[in-house]
């Protein structure tokens, strides 16, 4: 068995067990819809004020869906003691929570991304405005699951643990966050924002190298 | 001379016990000398007036902020590679001392930029910088407070320190950049005025207290979560019960 087919093993199965808690699948994204549309009620309908900070609201509104679900990345198979027999598989560890970090993103970033550009029109954003939200977020969304699989990792099974998580996680989203909104930002001011990209994808390559490691190690940790 | 023999929390905590007294003593002469330089000696500021001296303060706890957590990190990394309890439990006796100077230096900022700013904050890349490493440490003195077992409450607030450290030159940068973009230079903090003698020599004097008072107090500390941690063994039965 090759490293692929390890990591594909571990998205194939934990994409089949989201799919059968099906209330889960969708409460991170409509926890995104709602806590996006709060905001209008909150500033006021003012469609020019809306759409200045529509993309700082749909990127803390995609953190913040991002979150929820991370207690569960591990807590099931934690609780199951299935983690603990994956722990001790011939193939690498690593590969195993770098397939769980996938599902997840397939699970609560990737509907985000999709949902965006209903969410734009609501903020009276215009399409070229939309597209580059969608990009950013598709390039920032697997870091946020990516650095978020470190908290969960290390909060998991403590007692507190999703308010703590947040603590611990979101301080270190800021930079995507900056980056993510600031791409939206750059291009209304008519800015070259491929510099944006090039750091989103920059946070990518760092995130998918360095964070499966990391959880991994403190899987085990949690798991001594 | 063999370090790894104070590795040991049983030799280590004697050390610690003897060591404190000096620092204590090198942290209230310094601070002194540091607190009359920067009331008596120090000129006033021809621009700032008298609220400048604040800076006394505000400089070094920032310096500390920034230095301790570095210094957990190298704890943390120590801790991770040797398998050093005491690692563990240096890390965890100095958070507290720099959410302190974090928190410190957040508040002596803030009251030095009413006058001289006119507002209590800005969103200057430092101070949002210094917010984030404040709630960096408040995210490892919640993880290490809510772990119960030792040998894991050491190893998650190790991963936690160095994720953190590693992140923050990525969060320094990504703040300055997001400052560029979206503030004009309404305050620039970042061009110094040119110092007097006498006002540097009584920042590095503070400094200097400062670095003596965390000493002191991480060694304090630590000697607490050593009887802790230790209470069931020989050695504390027999010596440090006194």
């Amino acid at each position: 068995m090759n490293l692929f087919t390890t990591v594909f093993i571990m998205v194939r199965r934990d994409l089949i067990l989201a799919l059968r808690h099906k209330s889960e699948l969708l409460t991170a994204l409509f926890f995104f819809v709602i806590v996006v549309n709060l905001l209008p009620l909150g500033v006021g309908p003012d469609p020019k004020l809306l759409s200045k900070i529509a993309p700082g609201v749909l990127w803390i509104g995609a953190l913040l869906a991002t979150l929820l679900g991370l207690p569960r990345l591990f807590a099931h198979d934690y609780q199951d003691g299935s983690l603990e027999q994956l722990s001790l598989s011939p193939h690498s560890f690593t590969l195993i929570v770098l397939g769980k970090i996938m599902a997840h993103w397939l699970v609560a970033g990737l509907p985000v991304v999709l949902i965006t550009p209903f969410l734009g029109i609501q903020f009276n954003l215009s399409g070229p405005i939309i597209a580059v939200m969608m990009a950013t977020l598709l390039l920032g969304t697997p870091v946020l699951s990516l650095i978020g699989s470190i908290g969960a990792a290390l909060t998991l099974g403590v007692r507190g643990g999703g308010v703590l998580l947040s603590l611990l996680i979101l301080p270190l989203y800021i930079p995507v966050l900056i980056f993510g909104a600031g791409a939206a930002e750059a291009y209304r001011s008519g800015l070259d924002m491929s510099g944006y990209f090039w750091l989103l994808a920059a946070l990518d390559i760092l995130a998918l190298f360095f964070a499966p490691w990391v959880s991994a190690v403190a899987l085990k940790v949690a798991l001594e | 001379m063999n370090w790894f023999k104070y590795a040991s929390p049983a030799s280590f905590y004697p050390l610690a016990g003897k060591l404190i007294p000096y620092f204590a003593a090198i942290t209230v002469v310094l601070l002194a000398i540091g607190l009359w330089i920067s009331f008596f000696v120090a000129p006033t500021d021809f621009q700032q007036g008298e609220g400048y001296r604040i800076i006394f303060v505000h400089v070094p706890a920032s310096w500390m902020s920034m230095f301790i957590y570095c210094v957990m990190a190298f704890w943390s990394a120590l801790g991770l590679i040797f398998n050093t309890r005491l690692s563990g439990m240096m890390t965890q006796a100095l958070a507290p001392t720099g959410a302190l100077f974090a928190f410190l230096s957040l508040v002596t900022g803030s009251l030095w930029g009413k006058p001289m700013w006119g507002t209590w904050w800005v969103w200057d890349a430092r101070l949002t910088s210094q917010l984030i490493l404040f709630f960096l440490y408040l995210g490892y003195l919640a993880l290490t407070s809510a772990i119960d077992d030792s040998r894991r409450r050491d190893k998650a607030g190790a991963i936690l320190s160095l994720v953190g450290v590693v992140n923050v030159p990525i969060i320094y940068f990504s703040v300055i950049w997001w400052n560029t973009l979206h503030q004009g230079a309404s305050v620039s903090m970042t061009k110094a005025p040119t110092m007097a003698h006498t006002m540097l020599m009584g920042m590095l004097i503070m400094a200097l207290a400062f670095w003596g008072y965390t000493i002191a107090m991480g060694l304090k500390r630590v000697r607490c979560i050593i009887l802790e941690r230790e209470m069931s063994s020989e050695w504390i039965k027999k010596n440090a019960v006194e």
